[in-house]
């Protein structure tokens, strides 16, 4: 039987950590390739790392990361931020990630959704949606992009759709309303994105207890669950979630 | 030797960390002289079936591994590389290599399955080499929207349900192949590349 995934999520700056609320705020929490040994050792399911560094020139650092993760940990990752061309992407798989995520690239030029998907297969490609509640979208929720600090004209549902068509292969839905308050996830949100895409749907944003994961993958039909802060800061650990969730009857890997 | 088959299908990279993990002696190649003269042969891929065989066939390496699995030496497919070993894919309805009887065939979205097939499954094997020492029911990472029917049920050596049950794994003499991979699977997955290093 398919496992619901628990997937951890690394803001990685200048090849550091960083943990912030609401994509402000950031602090540094630690070396991405040690803590990525420590999620794998854990019995994390995937990690998900996203370049923040905020300048092109230091964008090398991320690849010397993405390297030296894939040779430490033998679990699928994905590496998003900053991913604009098929250049990018070519080097990033080189290094040694699974799986690339297109967020703020792909709604400038959503063409890069389809030339990846032909490269690399649509498995490969991931759909980094960010939503933010606005009643006047058709879905409820609008599409905004450059870390929440810029809106667009794109409907949530609308925008995950079209990518899909264009060969996504997952969405990887964040909730900036919920991002890093640790108040459980917008569980409507990801329940109408994952009831209308034929393609798995992680959720993400805003978990902040165990009960939160077992919300948004039965109630909110998720895929995989996204976490950061819950782990990042010692109030849990894989382990101690995935045993609540199987104790709840969902299906996660032991 | 190992030799890991080079054929511009997708993700190398991960097959080489954990051959290179484990210590093992490998090449990836797209050499035909190198690869016929490994005693052991992986074939990995991700990606699309017809553009990969239409890779197989421009550059003769489709002749170079039929060649390789009728010398008896261990062939591990992985993934595509497992699909492109049986005879005919409904992807893009490609005719493929032909070392093992029968088809692929795509995972149906109408039972509302989500497609790709993605993410950690359980494994239910037989008695083989490959799986020396692991528990059943362990879990393995797939990523795939088709998967293989071989003719003949005896070679189905691992099976796993997403929807209805679906061959993981199979086995026809020396030829071994993996729908998931194991290169992607935690330790469980090392261990069965390590059986594969020490057959």
């Amino acid at each position: 039987m398919l496992q619901k995934r628990i997937v951890v999520c690394l803001d990685v700056r200048d090849g550091k950590t960083t943990k912030g609320i609401k994509f402000k705020g950031n602090i540094d929490i630690g070396d991405p390739v040690e803590m990525a040994a420590l999620y794998y050792d854990q019995g994390v399911d995937e990690l998900v790392f996203y370049d923040i560094t905020a300048s092109s020139e230091k964008r090398g650092i991320m690849i010397d990361v993405v390297s030296r993760v894939a040779k430490t940990i033998f679990i699928p990752f994905c590496v998003g931020g900053g991913i604009s061309s098929l250049d990018d992407m070519k080097k990033v798989i080189a290094a040694g990630a699974e799986k690339i995520s297109l967020n703020s690239a792909a709604v400038r030029n959503p063409d890069i959704i389809n030339q990846g998907a032909r490269h690399f297969g649509n498995q490969c490609i991931v759909l980094g949606m960010d939503a933010k509640a606005d009643p006047a979208m058709p879905s409820g929720y609008r599409v905004v992009i450059d870390g929440g600090r810029k809106q667009t004209d794109l409907d949530v549902l609308a925008w995950a759709l079209e990518a899909e068509s264009r060969g996504a292969g997952e969405v990887v839905l964040n909730s900036i309303d919920a991002d890093g308050t640790r108040e459980g996830y917008e569980l409507n949100l990801t329940r109408m994105i994952s009831e209308n895409v034929g393609i798995p749907v992680v959720a993400s944003g805003g978990a902040g207890k165990p009960d939160d994961l077992a919300d948004v993958l039965t109630r909110g039909k998720a895929d995989a669950a996204l976490i950061a802060s819950m782990v990042h800061f010692g109030d849990y650990t894989v382990p101690g979630i995935k045993e609540y969730l199987d104790e709840k009857g969902i299906p996660v890997r032991l | 030797m190992i030799a890991v088959v080079d054929y511009e299908a997708g993700n190398l990279k991960s097959v080489e960390t954990a051959l290179e993990h484990l210590g093992a002696d490998f090449i990836i190649s797209s050499d035909p002289l190198v690869l016929a003269e490994a005693d052991k042969m992986i074939f990995p891929g991700v990606g699309e079936a017809a553009q990969a065989m239409a890779v197989l066939t421009k550059s003769g390496l489709d002749r170079v591994i039929k060649d390789f699995a009728a010398t008896g030496k261990p062939l591990l497919g992985i993934c595509l590389g497992s699909q492109i070993l049986f005879d005919h894919s409904e992807e893009s309805d490609t005719d493929c290599l032909g070392i093992l009887p029968g088809r692929v065939r795509r995972f149906s979205s109408k039972m509302g399955l989500k497609i790709p097939h993605m993410g950690w499954n359980t494994l239910t094997h037989s008695e083989h080499p490959l799986f020396k020492t692991l528990p059943q029911d362990k879990s393995f990472y797939f990523v795939h929207s088709y998967y293989v029917e071989p003719q003949d049920e005896a070679d189905i050596i691992g099976s796993s349900d997403y929807g209805h049950s679906f061959t993981a794994a199979v086995s026809r003499g020396n030829v071994m192949a993996t729908q998931f991979h194991p290169e992607k699977s935690g330790e469980w997955g090392l261990l069965i590349l390590k059986n594969f290093i020490n057959l």
